[in-house]
């Protein structure tokens, strides 16, 4: 019974089929459930900051929260303004939340658990994270009216400015693997927690952070929905699920680019010790603790840091951080070769 | 030496250090707020709340109809009809305070001689419609039964500064 499904599901082509599909599900429910929770998450951190409590009434401990939102936004009604161009006005929302989701693809959660095991697969993410940029202009394009139009502009921006040092640290990273594949920047890692990647690049981790912070336009760098200025930014005409895929989109965003951070600075699926019993545990689970990890301070640092101002943000981008990185990767691709590490595959 | 030590610390970036490690501490600080519907902060017994008719303790109500709550109600929001009874005693034949209008200043209670109309403690009365804000004198008596003991208790701890 079970040879014969196997063999169904790897050989027939209806079974490939089906297979990849589970194999999506398999991602996106549980990706699905974690922006969810993301929110909760967030909610309680910065409640929890400012000495509140957060949401503690829905369900218990308020655990419930996330779905009485997300049941809010399904059954509101969409509205589409009537200066807006209503086709690229839904299509806006569905390309951030598309472009969230496909990124997952070439993520390795665990030794050889990947739904695409490509080659090019660091080269794919970081087009793909490109690519949501344009749910954002074509959002606050389509609006047709003026806040949303300056959100995403000043998104747009933002987001090609700092997509260069994301751009730079991942060559830093590449010149230490020798490979695009994820995997492989998983297993050059192996060893203690001092062998991953944040300690020998620590300043390249920084940058990446602080640029995966822009890429998501969270605080401190919120500036497409700096809510004083801008009503809520590209969003601002957008009401129920249109709204919603956007928010989910962002979430999805913020917990691929932690995701990323994990397998490129934070060993992946690797234990920390690596020597049992820490070893027995499924590398999957310290995937998730890692990016745990690292959205719980994408949380904190909302709740701690105050709004950049636009120009700050560009100075921060262009003057200090490109050069940084830049000279980071010289430094690190003349270390290699002088030191004689350039790896070899 | 001081123009390295700020680059220095620029560089390993101490004031953000800093400033995440004060929420962190603040992130674990009991809660300011308290759990609304189940904990409540105490009122004082000067608080004005809802509005309610008083009765004495044998049943009979106090207003005499004297109507100075109507007139010095500032925003208007009190309507007074009154007429004698059979007795001979004059009593309200409307009572009636719009909360809409109401600014809960309190002059109403100041203005009363009899201690009749009182702002009480309750602050949760909001209703879905706004006819139901309109009170009526069955509705004011009816608050002051519901809210006599902790009426009559507000009265008597504020009484000696008056």
């Amino acid at each position: 019974m079970f040879t014969t499904v196997s063999t169904f599901l790897t050989t027939n082509w209806l079974g490939q089929a089906i297979l990849i599909l589970l194999e999506c599900l398999a991602v996106t429910v549980p990706l699905l459930v974690a922006v969810a929770y993301m929110t909760y998450v967030d909610r309680k951190v910065w409640a929890s900051i400012q000495l509140r409590r957060g949401p503690n009434v829905v369900g218990p401990f308020g655990l419930l929260q996330p779905f009485a939102d997300g049941l809010k936004l399904v059954l509101k009604e969409t509205i589409i303004p009537s200066s807006a161009n209503s086709v690229l006005f839904i299509i806006a929302p569905m390309i951030t939340f598309v472009t969230a989701l496909v990124a997952w693809a070439v993520v390795p959660f665990n030794d050889g658990w990947v739904i695409a095991d490509i080659n090019v697969g660091i080269l794919y993410l970081f087009a793909i994270s490109s690519l949501g940029v344009y749910g954002i202009i074509m959002g606050g394009w389509a609006s047709n009216s003026k806040y949303p139009f300056l959100g995403s502009l000043r998104s747009a921006a933002q987001m090609v400015s700092y997509e260069v040092s994301i751009g730079f640290v991942i060559i830093t990273v590449l010149l230490c693997v020798g490979s695009l594949n994820l995997s492989q920047v998983v297993i050059a890692q192996a060893g203690w927690f001092w062998n991953w990647f944040w300690l020998p690049l620590l300043p390249m981790f920084v940058i990446f952070f602080v640029s995966a912070l822009a890429e998501t336009n969270r605080t401190p760098f919120d500036l497409p929905m700096s809510e004083a200025e801008l009503v809520a930014g590209f969003h601002t005409e957008y009401s129920a699920m249109t709204f919603g895929l956007f928010f989910l989109g962002e979430y999805a965003n913020m917990i691929l680019l932690s995701a990323m951070g994990a397998v490129l600075f934070l060993g992946g699926w690797m234990s920390p010790i690596p020597y049992a019993p820490f070893t027995w545990v499924p590398g999957i689970i310290w995937f998730c603790l890692k990016i745990a990890m690292l959205l719980f301070v994408f949380s904190w640092t909302k709740g701690t840091l105050p709004r950049y101002r636009y120009d700050q943000l560009m100075r921060l981008g262009w003057k200090v951080f490109l050069p940084v990185s830049l000279g980071w990767v010289v430094l690190t691709a003349a270390v290699l070769q002088f030191g004689g590490w350039v790896p070899k595959h | 030496m001081a123009t390295l030590d700020r680059t220095a610390r620029s560089f390993l970036l101490t004031e953000l250090v800093s400033g995440f490690m004060l929420t962190l501490r603040y992130m674990f600080k009991p809660k300011a707020t308290i759990n609304y519907p189940y904990e409540r902060s105490p009122l004082s017994p000067r608080f004005r709340g809802e509005h309610a008719l008083r009765r004495y303790p044998n049943g009979e109500e106090r207003c005499i109809a004297c109507k100075l709550c109507e007139a010095i109600c500032p925003a208007q929001a009190i309507t007074i009809e009154a007429e004698p009874r059979e007795d001979g005693s004059r009593r309200t034949t409307r009572y009636d305070i719009d909360m809409t209008k109401c600014i809960y200043c309190g002059f109403c209670q100041e203005a009363c001689p009899v201690d009749a109309i009182v702002e009480g403690p309750n602050t949760e009365f909001s209703t879905e419609t706004r006819e139901e804000l309109l009170y009526d004198k069955d509705k004011l008596l009816a608050n002051g039964d519901r809210w006599e003991a902790e009426l009559a208790a507000n009265l008597q701890a504020d009484a000696a500064y008056r």
